[in-house]
């Protein structure tokens, strides 16, 4: 049997769940909610590798040393990747507008043009 | 059935990746020290650029480079939901006004919603935040503003001025590091002069001045996104 932390867990849930939505749902916006769910559950993952037990956030104010805070690279790609995230989600759904536009529906086995 | 079918599948599928994740988190150890270069900035992060928040410090200092390069992206993004969302004529077409308890809200929240969001990117190298939460929560004004107000639109020539002048910037403080003789996005400021101490407002170096301009690049091009988002094409679909 495996063992793995809670946060590990979860952050693998998430991802889990938002594929579930993205492989299943025939809504293109459940689709695009299941691609951000995803996106947090990346995130939640790389924030929770660069967690130390005991130590603080990497802000040094009064009383934290350099050897009291966690590691600030994760999350400052974090910070990077939810940027990213805003601006593909807003591109897909702007794609999602268009595509209601054309075919009057978001349910993507009607658009049929997007069958593979 | 075919859609039982399907999902069983996905659903197989999923547990395999989830057991592959699964297997592959284990053999990284949770709360340990894993850090390499992460301490070095940790240890260095004062007298190198003058900042306490060691976040803000690698995204803007250690690694402005790819700040500049996320910024860009952000900026293409914003111009392809215009470029896609383009119509010869568009117009807000909400036909319900807001609420009073709306109207009356957005118009007492408005200016410290944007208060707010320019405090968290003046003070990014002090706290946590910085440029892109605080242009987000500028941008949430503005849409805040387009729900209470059926005709409400942002002043476009005036934002796009600005972004565009704010992106210009970002690169001539970039560029000024090069003409002093050293690497592009160098920190003048606190490299050569040490301006203010450390851990009040008056330091940092170049972070608060770049994290100012981030902040309102990022809070006009999220407003023109809601924008373009919001607004319909009047007469016909072409």
């Amino acid at each position: 049997m495996i063992e793995i932390s809670a946060y590990y867990f979860g952050a693998i849930a998430l991802i889990m769940i938002g594929l579930y939505a993205v492989l299943v749902k025939k809504n293109l916006l459940k689709m695009l909610v299941g691609l951000s769910i995803m996106e947090t559950g990346v995130n939640l993952l790389l924030i929770s590798i660069g967690y130390i037990n005991g130590k603080s956030a990497p802000i040094l104010s009064e009383g934290i040393g350099p050897k009291q805070a966690v590691d600030p690279i994760p999350q400052a790609l974090v910070l990077t990747a939810i940027v990213i995230g805003v601006a593909t989600t807003a591109m897909a759904l702007s794609a999602a507008i268009i595509l209601y536009e054309k075919y009057g529906t978001l349910n993507i086995e009607e658009i049929r043009r997007l069958r593979g | 059935m075919v859609s039982i079918l399907k999902r069983s599948l996905a659903i197989i599928t999923i547990l395999i990746i989830g057991y592959w994740l699964a297997v592959a988190m284990s053999h990284v150890p949770f709360g340990q020290d894993k850090m390499l270069v992460g301490q070095y900035y940790l240890n260095h992060v004062k007298d190198q650029t003058g900042a306490i928040n060691a976040v803000t410090a690698i995204v803007v200092n250690y690694r402005g480079f790819d700040t500049l390069g996320e910024v860009t992206v952000l900026f293409i993004a914003s111009t392809g939901v215009g470029a896609l969302l383009w119509k010869r004529k568009r117009e807000r077409t909400a036909r319900v006004p807001g609420s009073v308890v709306l109207t009356t809200g957005t118009r007492f929240l408005f200016p410290f919603i944007v208060l707010f969001g320019a405090y968290i990117f003046i003070h990014g190298h002090l706290t946590p935040g910085g440029g892109f939460p605080g242009g987000a929560t500028i941008a949430t004004g503005f849409l805040l503003l387009y729900m209470a107000f059926t005709v409400y639109e942002i002043p476009h020539k005036g934002f796009e001025v600005t972004e565009g002048l704010v992106g210009m910037s970002y690169v001539a403080v970039g560029l000024i590091g090069l003409l002093i003789g050293s690497y592009f996005l160098y920190d003048w400021i606190w490299q050569t002069w040490h301006v203010g101490t450390v851990g009040k407002l008056f330091s940092g170096g170049f972070i608060p001045i770049i994290y100012i301009l981030i902040g309102l690049k990022v809070g006009t091009e999220l407003s023109g996104i809601i924008d373009n988002m919001l607004k319909e094409g009047v007469s016909g679909n072409d």
